[in-house]
C-alpha cells in the first residue's frame, strides 16, 4: 500500500492532466423538463456535444425544426442556424414569427443560408469552434456525401473543446454511423384539440434511437409548453388513436439517479 | 483624346483617321487625329463631305462608352497621386494635387512620372497627352485643352485663350463671338454687370472661376476615406502573401491612429496598384467597430480565399493603400471581472468572418416589420449590418402557435375539397399526398394592403390552421373570396407548424 501509493498518485495526476486537456463540459446537462426523457438520457441533453435529430419523412420537417428550436431554447445562449439554399427555396424559409410562437426570441438567432452541404459543414466547423455560440443548428437534408463519420467526429470534437452544443438536423434521411452523443427521431403527432376542435399545442412523438454509453430506446409523446418552456407528457386521450408503441415508462424504472453520482465524482479517494 | 486603334489590316499607318458618330441623323466626325486636323477637317463635319475632301481618310465608329471606361481606368491610375481625382468628360481628368506634388519631386516630377506610366500603358494605342496646372480646376481644364503657345504667367496664358475655352452653352458662345469678344482677356476687361445682364450670369461665373477670382473645387470620383495609409515599393511585390503582410503593417499603422482617436472602422478597403496600371480592390466589413490588425489580416485573408477569380499580380504591385472609409466611436476594450474580454466580441468576429467569406447576404438576422402580410412581416437583414438585436412582441399566453415555423415562399398550390363558398378544407392534396383534415381553426382573414395599392383593392386570404390525421399541422389559405373577388379561388399551403 505504502509503495503503491506514490505511483498511484502519479498515475492519478497524469489522468487528471489528460482530462484537463478537454474542458469538463461533459456533465453539464440541461433538463428537458420531461421526467421520463431526462431519466433515460441521464439527466438531460448534454451541452458541448453533438446531437442528431432525424425526421425520416420530409413531411415532418416542421416538427423536427420545432424540436430543435425547443431544445435550443432550453440550452440557452446565441443560436446559429446553418441552412442550405436549395432547401430554403423548396421547403420554406425559417419564419421568425413562428420561432416566436414556440417561445424562442428571434433576436437570439442568426441564420446562415449556404449554397451546398460542403459549405454548410465548413461553416459549421467555424461556428462550433466559437465558444460564445450557445447552440449551433446544422440543417442538412437527405444524404450529403460530405457528411460522413469523419465530418461528424470533427464536429463532435470541436463541440467538446468549445462547449457549443451542436444539433444536427437530418431531414428525409436515414441514420448513418456518426459520433453523436444522442440520436433522436421526431415525428408529428396529433395534438389534444382545443375548443371547437382547433389544433392544439405542438405535439411531437420523439424516439431515442441511440445514445453513447447508455441503453437506447424509448418513445415519448410530448407537448411543448411555451409559457414554462418545458416538454410535458401529451394528453392520453389525444394520442390514443395514433400511438403504436407504449410510452417509455419502462426505461425510467431501472434508472433512479443513483448512477449519476459516480460519473460526476470519478476520483473519490477511498483509502 | 485617346482612342483604341482596332486592328484592321488594310488601314495604312500614316493615313489620317477619324471617328464618326451619328448626330442628328447624319454621320459626322466626332474626333480626329492630328494629320486629319492638319488637312483641315474639324469635328462636326458630315462624313460625306470629309470623304469628298480627303478620300484616303480612315474612319472608325466612335464608342463613347468605351472612351468613358478608358478614362475611368486612367483615373484609377491617377488615384496613386492624390485621392482627389475627378473625371472631366469626355476626354479629361482633373487632379487636385494640393500638398501632394512634393512627394513626387514637385509638379514637374509628378508630370514626368505620370507621362512615363501613361506611355507604358498606352502602348499599342494612339493618343496624345496634354496637361496644365492652374489655380482652379476650370483654369487647368481650359489651359490643357486650348493653350497653344507658352506664356509668361498663368494669368496671361489664360487671358490669351479663346472664348471657347470657357465651355459655355453654344448659344452664349456664339453671342459673345458676335459681340466681338474673341478671347477670355477681352471678356475679363469688360465690367461684369453688363456681361451678366446680356449673356447670363453663367458667363461671368465661369470667367471668375477660370481666372481664379472665385474659389472652385473638384468633386472627387470617390468619397474621400476618413483615413488612409499607403506604402510604395521600389520593386513591385508579386506574392499575395506579401501583399497581405503589407496590409497587416498598414493595419498596425491604422490601429495606432484609431486608438489615439478612440475610433474604429467597420469597413476597410485595400487597394492594390499593379505596376501596369491595373487596380484591384478588396474590402472587408465587420459588425462591430474594429481596429485590431490581427483580426483585420484574418478578414482580408478570408476575403482573398473566397475570391472567385484569384488576384493576378501581373508584374507585381508597386503600391498598396489601406483606407478606412468612415470612423465609428470605439472605446478601449473592457475586460470582464473573471478574465477575458466581453463575450459579445467573439460572436461578432465569427459573424464578420463568415460574412466576409460567404457573402454578407448569406448571414442574416431577423427584424420585425410592421405589416400583417405574413411573408412581409419579417425582414432578414445582413448580420454585419444589424449588430443590435431587434425587439419582438411576445405572443399571447395560452394560445397555441398561430404562425408556422417554415414559411413557403412562394406559397405552394394544393388541391382542396372544401365547402363552397367559404367552408373550411376537408381534405387536400399536397406533394402528391392526400391529407385528411381532422382539426382546423379559422378562417383568419388577412386582407391585402389596399391602402398601398393604386387600385384600392386586393385579394383577401382566408387562413386556416389545420391538422391532418397523422398529426402534421399546416397553415393553408384560400386566395380570394368566392365570386366577389375570384370565380375559382385557389388554395395554397403557406407554412408548416411544429
Amino acid at each position: 500500500m505504502a509503495d503503491s501509493s506514490p505511483s498511484l498518485s502519479v498515475l492519478r495526476r497524469r489522468i487528471s492532466h489528460i482530462e484537463q486537456q478537454r474542458p469538463i463540459s461533459e456533465g453539464v446537462q440541461i433538463s428537458t423538463g420531461h421526467e421520463a426523457i431526462d431519466t433515460a438520457i441521464g439527466g438531460g441533453i448534454t451541452r458541448g456535444c453533438l446531437h442528431e435529430l432525424f425526421a425520416l419523412d420530409p413531411d415532418d420537417a416542421g416538427s423536427v425544426t420545432g424540436f430543435a428550436a425547443m431544445l435550443a431554447l432550453r440550452l440557452g445562449g446565441g443560436i446559429l442556424w446553418l441552412r442550405q439554399e436549395t432547401v430554403q427555396k423548396v421547403n420554406g424559409r425559417l419564419h421568425a414569427a413562428g420561432l416566436l410562437e414556440i417561445g424562442l426570441d428571434p433576436a437570439r438567432v442568426i441564420v446562415a443560408v449556404l449554397p451546398d452541404p460542403v459549405s454548410v459543414l465548413r461553416a459549421a466547423a467555424d461556428v462550433v469552434r466559437c465558444p460564445d455560440v450557445g447552440v449551433a443548428i446544422v440543417e442538412l437534408w437527405q444524404r450529403p456525401a460530405a457528411l460522413d463519420l469523419t465530418a461528424s467526429r470533427r464536429l463532435a470534437l470541436a463541440a467538446e473543446a468549445s462547449g457549443v452544443t451542436v444539433l444536427l438536423l437530418r431531414v428525409d434521411a436515414e441514420p448513418t454511423p456518426s459520433a453523436a452523443q444522442t440520436r433522436w427521431a421526431v415525428r408529428a403527432a396529433a395534438s389534444a384539440p382545443l375548443e371547437a376542435n382547433a389544433p392544439g399545442y405542438p405535439t411531437l412523438k420523439i424516439e431515442l434511437l441511440r445514445q453513447r454509453g447508455r441503453p437506447a430506446g424509448g418513445c415519448w409523446q410530448v407537448e411543448w409548453d411555451r409559457e414554462s418552456a418545458v416538454f410535458r407528457p401529451a394528453d392520453r386521450n389525444a394520442d390514443t388513436p395514433i400511438r403504436t408503441a407504449p410510452p417509455g415508462a419502462m426505461v425510467s424504472l431501472p434508472r433512479g439517479g443513483s448512477d449519476a453520482a459516480p460519473s460526476l465524482v470519478p476520483l473519490r479517494r477511498t483509502g | 483624346m485617346l482612342r483604341h486603334r482596332s486592328s484592321r489590316s488594310d488601314a495604312r499607318d500614316d493615313a489620317p483617321f477619324a471617328l464618326v458618330e451619328k448626330i442628328r441623323g447624319a454621320m459626322r466626325l466626332a474626333a480626329l487625329d492630328p494629320r486629319a486636323v492638319a488637312l483641315g477637317l474639324a469635328p462636326g463635319l458630315p462624313l460625306a463631305d470629309a470623304r469628298a475632301r480627303i478620300p484616303e481618310l480612315v474612319v472608325y465608329d466612335a464608342d463613347p462608352a468605351a472612351d468613358l471606361r478608358w478614362l475611368e481606368r486612367i483615373a484609377d491610375l491617377c488615384d496613386r497621386y492624390t485621392p482627389m481625382v475627378a473625371l472631366d468628360p469626355s476626354d479629361g481628368i482633373t487632379l487636385d494635387i494640393t500638398g501632394c506634388a512634393h512627394l513626387f519631386g514637385g509638379e514637374a516630377g509628378l508630370v514626368a512620372d505620370l507621362e512615363s506610366r501613361m506611355h507604358r500603358w498606352m502602348q499599342g494605342t494612339t493618343g496624345h497627352l496634354r496637361h496644365a496646372f492652374a489655380d482652379t480646376p476650370e483654369g487647368a481644364q481650359a489651359l490643357a485643352r486650348f493653350q497653344t503657345v507658352p506664356a509668361a504667367s498663368e494669368d496671361a496664358a489664360l487671358r490669351r485663350l479663346p472664348i471657347a475655352a470657357l465651355r459655355l452653352e453654344p448659344e452664349t458662345e456664339t453671342a459673345l463671338r458676335r459681340a466681338g469678344l474673341r478671347t477670355i482677356g477681352d471678356l475679363a476687361t469688360r465690367p461684369s454687370a453688363p456681361i451678366a445682364a446680356r449673356f447670363g450670369e453663367e458667363a461671368t461665373d465661369t470667367l471668375a472661376r477660370v481666372l481664379g477670382q472665385a474659389d472652385s473645387r473638384i468633386v472627387p470620383r470617390r468619397a474621400l476615406p476618413a483615413l488612409f495609409f499607403e506604402r510604395r515599393f521600389a520593386e513591385p511585390i508579386a506574392r499575395t502573401e506579401d501583399a497581405l503582410t503589407v496590409i497587416g503593417d498598414l493595419g498596425e499603422e491604422a490601429a495606432l491612429v484609431l486608438e489615439e482617436r478612440r475610433k474604429g472602422g467597420r469597413r476597410f478597403t485595400a487597394r492594390l496598384y499593379r505596376s501596369d496600371g491595373q487596380i484591384r480592390d478588396l474590402s472587408v466589413e465587420s459588425g462591430l467597430p474594429l481596429r485590431d490588425p490581427a483580426l483585420l489580416v484574418k478578414l482580408f485573408s478570408e476575403r482573398v480565399e473566397a475570391l472567385a477569380d484569384p488576384i493576378d499580380p501581373g508584374f507585381g504591385f508597386d503600391m498598396i493603400r489601406l483606407a478606412v472609409p468612415s470612423l465609428e466611436p470605439m472605446m478601449p476594450t473592457q475586460l470582464q471581472l473573471e478574465g477575458g474580454a466581453v463575450t459579445q466580441e467573439a460572436m461578432a468576429a465569427l459573424v464578420d468572418r463568415l460574412s466576409t467569406r460567404l457573402g454578407r447576404d448569406r448571414i442574416h438576422r431577423f427584424a420585425p416589420r410592421d405589416t400583417h402580410i405574413p411573408e412581409q412581416g419579417v425582414l432578414t437583414l445582413p448580420a454585419v449590418d444589424a449588430p443590435t438585436p431587434a425587439v419582438w412582441e411576445k405572443p399571447q399566453t395560452g394560445e397555441p402557435p398561430l404562425r408556422p415555423l417554415h414559411l413557403f415562399d412562394p406559397p405552394q398550390k394544393i388541391e382542396v375539397m372544401a365547402e363552397v363558398p367559404d367552408g373550411p378544407p376537408h381534405r387536400f392534396r399536397w406533394r402528391r399526398t392526400l391529407h385528411d383534415v381532422t382539426r382546423f381553426e379559422g378562417p383568419e382573414r388577412i386582407a391585402a394592403e389596399w391602402w398601398k395599392r393604386p387600385e384600392g383593392t386586393g385579394i383577401t386570404r382566408d387562413y386556416y390552421r389545420v391538422e391532418d390525421a397523422r398529426g402534421h399541422r399546416f397553415w393553408i389559405f384560400r386566395h380570394g373570396l368566392y365570386n366577389s373577388e375570384k370565380r375559382e379561388p385557389g388554395w395554397y399551403v403557406h407554412g408548416l407548424f411544429a
